[in-house]
């Protein structure tokens, strides 16, 4: 199993791109600058992420999940 | 396209393509990308405005008027509602018009405009901002400006990449979802506000009128509230109670930084406008009318630092905004603070007290002396921003 590392060890915040509407408010309160947004396109830049939880936290619509186990590399 | 521009903006909603206008009326050379591929779409904005935030820009015209507003309705969470009335208050937008209708008075001032440009860093020379990167249509492109106006929304990147502290608190961002429904059976004048910690604690649940019995039908929570229940299973639950079988035009997600403006929103070569520099009325949660003043202002003072051959002259922008708005919008903050902490049964009693006023009578001062009445300690609050 490969394991996506964030910056404080594995990573476990995990957005859910199909069910995301790329609202921008995940981005807006990530205090690491560590989402990239695109129009209808969005990632975890995993080297910046602490998996402080913030953005699961602000998501209107329960998009990201916080994964103990780690999140899989594709 | 020309090869550099003396003022490059990022993205292209109200407060962007107002900057690009008094950018360009002010003698500028002026480019706006916008990341998307269509300005003014996707939507998220309960898009309700006054008639004042609207006019003192573009000149109403019912293409983009989905419903003209006279009457407030506050409901609390007895159910109890006090209505307050005025004459010719406000509209709900069709802001897929009005933002395209803005965008093209920018055009007309001079700006290009160009969809579907993501930016995605910045450029700098000697320390400061000097253009941007960004990717259009799968190509990595560089352009260089002498200004760079980030409007790039709640989102927003840009004043990060630039050294600015912008990311919002997530106890300060509401988090928010609407659905436009139709056979909505609400009055096509009345704005609705619900409160209460069934419907939305800590913020307010809206119905907003749209034409031909639409309504724009939404709710904002903090992230803190968030951390317990989305937005989503509260609207969920309101549609379930209230409209079980009303069809679902368009559901949205979006966030509102409800919050006072950033210390700084400018630095060497940059200068952030809209809901990018947190420019948002924290009480109302409302950006369209303060994110397109801010927006005339830097586009104003860009324009003069370009023509002046003074670049520093952007970071006079701070104060300008300040005393502007700024000022006002720290005191709503206060307020804000002070009204969305009331329990459920203090807000019922703030609407049974105002309901006793005479309906002639009633004024949102009217409501707001009543809120004060129940709530002393915030009238220390306003007094101190007042003698302040």
């Amino acid at each position: 199993m490969n394991y996506r590392q964030a910056k404080t060890g594995k990573l476990m915040i995990d957005i859910l791109p199909d069910k995301c509407d790329f609202c921008g408010c995940c981005v807006g309160v990530c205090p690491e600058d560590a989402i990239e947004l695109k129009e209808a396109e969005i990632f975890i830049i995993d080297e910046r992420c602490t998996n402080c939880s913030k953005c699961i936290w602000s998501c209107p619509i329960e998009v990201i999940k916080f994964n103990k186990k780690g999140v899989l590399s594709k | 396209m020309k090869p550099e521009y003396d003022i490059v903006i990022v993205g292209a909603g109200p407060a962007g393509s107002i900057a690009a206008r008094f950018a360009a009326e002010g003698g500028a050379s002026v480019l706006m990308l916008e990341k998307d591929r269509d300005v003014g779409y996707p939507v998220r904005c309960g898009e309700a405005i006054s008639k004042a935030g609207v006019s003192e820009f573009i000149a109403p015209d019912e293409k983009w008027i989905s419903a003209h507003i006279n009457k407030f309705a506050l409901i609390s969470p007895d159910g109890t509602e006090a209505v307050i009335e005025f004459s010719d208050a406000g509209y709900v937008l069709e802001r897929r018009i009005f933002d395209y209708e803005l965008a093209k008075t920018a055009a007309k001032a001079g700006a290009e405009i160009l969809t579907r440009a993501y930016v995605n860093g910045l450029l700098f020379e000697d320390g400061k901002v000097s253009g941007v990167k960004y990717e259009y249509r799968g190509e990595q492109k560089e352009l260089k400006a002498k200004i760079v106006i980030g409007a790039d929304g709640v989102e927003s990147r840009i004043g990060r990449w630039a050294g600015l502290k912008t990311y919002v608190d997530f106890r300060e961002m509401e988090c928010c979802v609407q659905v436009t429904a139709s056979n909505i059976n609400v009055k096509d004048d009345t704005l609705y506000f619900y409160f209460g910690e069934n419907v939305a604690p800590g913020g307010y649940f809206w119905i907003f009128p749209k034409v031909n019995g639409a309504a724009n039908i939404g709710l904002g929570v903090s992230g803190m509230v968030g951390k317990k229940k989305s937005a989503l299973s509260f609207l969920n639950n309101f549609m379930e109670n209230n409209f079980p079988n009303s069809p679902i035009l368009t559901s949205i997600a979006g966030g509102v930084p409800s919050t006072i403006t950033l210390d700084k929103i400018s630095a060497p070569g940059i200068m952030l406008v809209g809901d990018a520099a947190r420019q948002v009325n924290p009480l109302s949660g409302g950006g369209i009318a303060s994110g397109m003043i801010g927006g005339s202002i830097a586009g104003k003072i860009a324009a003069e630092a370009i023509t002046n051959n003074s670049l520093d002259h952007i970071l006079t922008y701070d104060k300008a905004w300040h005393e502007r708005l700024g000022k006002r919008h720290e005191l709503f903050e206060k307020i804000k603070n002070g009204i969305y902490n009331f329990s459920d049964d203090k807000f019922n009693k703030i609407a049974h007290s105002f309901n006793k006023i005479p309906y002639e009578k009633r004024s949102l001062g009217k409501l707001f002396t009543t809120a004060l009445f129940n709530q002393p300690s915030l009238l220390v609050d306003v007094a101190k921003i007042f003698i302040i």
